[in-house]
């Protein structure tokens, strides 16, 4: 237990007749980092958004920190930090105001709150951009701001959905730089999800691979490999979840979704 | 404001650590009032929309007040501009309230709206925060069509009302913006947009009394004015500026006051169920 950040058991999410997550189990030590692969509609993004209480899972049993997300939201989300797929910072305030307002909703008290702002904008570059606002951004300086706010609580697990999409190399190795240095020496459990094979290979500790709602296998990027015989993670991942496009599914499976929400009366337009 | 919480979840010590306690509805102050301050600071740095929102009331104030007034004095009604003066300060914090609200569906699909909806703060907090913020933007809104006002001719009946009017727009501005996040939470994006515009804000303002006197209207006519909150919103107002009310003020300020707790039940209940 007790070296179990993450735990879930038979999780299961359904929109309407689709299923989107059937019935998955795994677990997640402390301090270690940890790959969701697969391929567009998988489930990825619906597993995290269950583990961090955006969604209710149809059945299961989660825990995070020790917390049930369904039982203890609160509790749950002072664990985690998540930078998510989409952005999700406000562009027409600064840099340093979008630090704040998360520090302030996560109850960090002013003076950690001013020492952690400099501290993180600092370790992600940006401490000249300190009071300018979000808009003028690049791409690639919103993900780092997005990881520096995503830190301002000291979180125990931090999500990363897809961080690297659209971003340069550069970029994307300079952000895989700071989550490395964040799990070793803070011992962050990490916790991310990507298209890009060779980022898992190289960042993650044990990879699960998705296709259709299910993990289809577990273990190290070597014990992938070895298990379906292959050369290397890319021919592991199509051994394992077909050659076939996965356009079609995942439009069938937003279009399920977003029938499903027309006739749900929240979101009736 | 921090000796009184625990640093690490925000909540009063004493009330954490008393058993189920914790499971009331509990406003973090400084949440409220970080949201609160995010709404000011974007409405005052958007200055094209401050002049652009400001332009239909000025056309509204000028072009009726001006043009209308004439005839409106001759069939005995008095003084146009003083009638409707109220009319549009009221107007103009409907359309600004209503919009704030309405601008949740930005920070849904700009994902803002998921940063505030993970972190560890009640959702009502965060309706509450957006919902004071809006409002107070719209009344700040409607300050300056009152300064207007002042410059087109319209003088207060008396200043020592002034406290009130300014509590009756606070009071609109409060209940459309509650509405206007009430409709935000049912809605994906903007393409609803037009039709709130000619089916909900167009009729609220034009049934309301905000433009014409609503003594002896036909029925039909009265009957819709009665309904439309906004009308005891102009009204109050009127009543605060000019000293002359169709209604008493005690039933103007209760209706509203009715209307603001009904909106704001409906927009929390509507905004804990949305779903991102």
């Amino acid at each position: 237990m007790s070296d179990l950040i993450i735990t879930a058991q038979k999780l299961t999410k359904k929109f309407g007749d689709f299923t989107a997550v059937n019935a998955i189990s795994f677990a997640v030590p402390r301090g270690e980092i940890f790959a969701f692969l697969g391929p567009n509609g998988a489930g990825k993004t619906t597993t995290i958004k269950m583990l961090t209480t955006l969604l209710h899972p149809t059945s299961g049993q989660l825990t995070i920190a020790g917390f049930d997300p369904v039982k203890d939201q609160a509790g749950a989300r002072r664990t985690f930090g998540i930078v998510f797929q989409d952005p999700s910072l406000d562009d027409e305030l600064t840099a340093k105001e979008n630090l704040e307002l998360h520090g302030v909703l996560y109850g960090v008290p002013r003076d950690v709150r001013e020492k952690r702002m400099t501290e993180l904008l600092g370790y992600v570059d940006l401490a000249d951009r300190t009071n300018d606002l979000v808009k003028h951004f690049s791409g690639g300086m919103k993900r780092r701001l997005e990881i520096a706010r995503s830190l301002m609580h000291h979180p125990q697990v931090l999500f990363l959905d897809e961080p690297t999409v659209g971003l340069d190399p550069q970029t994307r190795n300079k952000l895989w730089e700071y989550i490395r240095t964040l799990n070793t020496e803070e011992g962050m459990t990490v916790f991310m999800t990507t298209h890009y094979m060779e980022e898992a290979a190289k960042i993650a500790g044990r990879i699960a691979i998705m296709d259709h709602g299910n993990i289809v296998a577990l273990g190290t990027a070597e014990q992938l490999i070895a298990q379906t015989k292959t050369q290397n993670l890319e021919d592991a991942f199509l051994a394992l979840t077909g050659n076939a496009l996965r356009d079609q599914d995942a439009t069938n499976a937003d279009h399920m979704r977003s029938m499903q929400k027309m006739w749900r009366p929240t979101n009736r337009r | 404001m921090m000796y009184f919480m625990s640093p690490r979840v925000g909540r009063p010590a004493l009330i954490y650590h008393l058993p189920y306690l914790h499971y009331l509805p509990y406003f973090p102050l400084s949440v409220i009032y970080i949201l609160w301050l995010r709404q000011i600071k974007r409405y005052l740095r958007s200055r094209a929309r401050i002049v652009g929102s400001l332009g239909q009331p000025v056309l509204f104030l000028f072009a009726l007040g001006f043009g209308l007034g004439p005839m409106f004095e001759k069939s005995g009604g008095g003084n146009y501009i003083e009638f409707i003066a109220p009319g549009v300060v009221a107007m103009s914090i409907l359309f600004t309230a209503i919009f704030s609200g309405i601008e949740m569906i930005w920070d849904r699909q700009f994902g803002f709206l998921k940063e505030t909806f993970v972190a560890p703060v009640p959702r009502l907090t965060i309706m509450v925060g957006r919902t004071l913020g809006g409002a107070t933007v719209a009344t700040l809104q409607g300050f300056i069509v009152f300064l207007i006002t002042l410059l087109a001719g319209f003088r207060p009946d008396s200043w020592a009302m002034l406290p009130l009017a300014f509590l009756c727009m606070f009071l609109i501005a409060l209940m459309f913006t509650a509405l206007g996040t009430a409709i935000a939470s049912t809605m994906e994006d903007m393409q609803g947009f037009q039709l709130i515009m000619n089916f909900l804000i167009m009729p609220l303002f034009f049934l309301s009394g905000a433009l014409f006197p609503i003594d002896n209207l036909p029925s039909v006519l009265a009957v819709l004015v009665r309904i439309d909150p906004l009308s005891y919103g102009v009204d109050a107002l009127r009543y605060s500026l000019i000293g002359v009310g169709h209604w008493p003020i005690a039933l103007s300020l209760g209706i509203l006051s009715g209307c603001l707790a009904v909106f704001m039940l409906a927009g929390s209940w509507l905004f804990s169920r949305i779903e991102l």
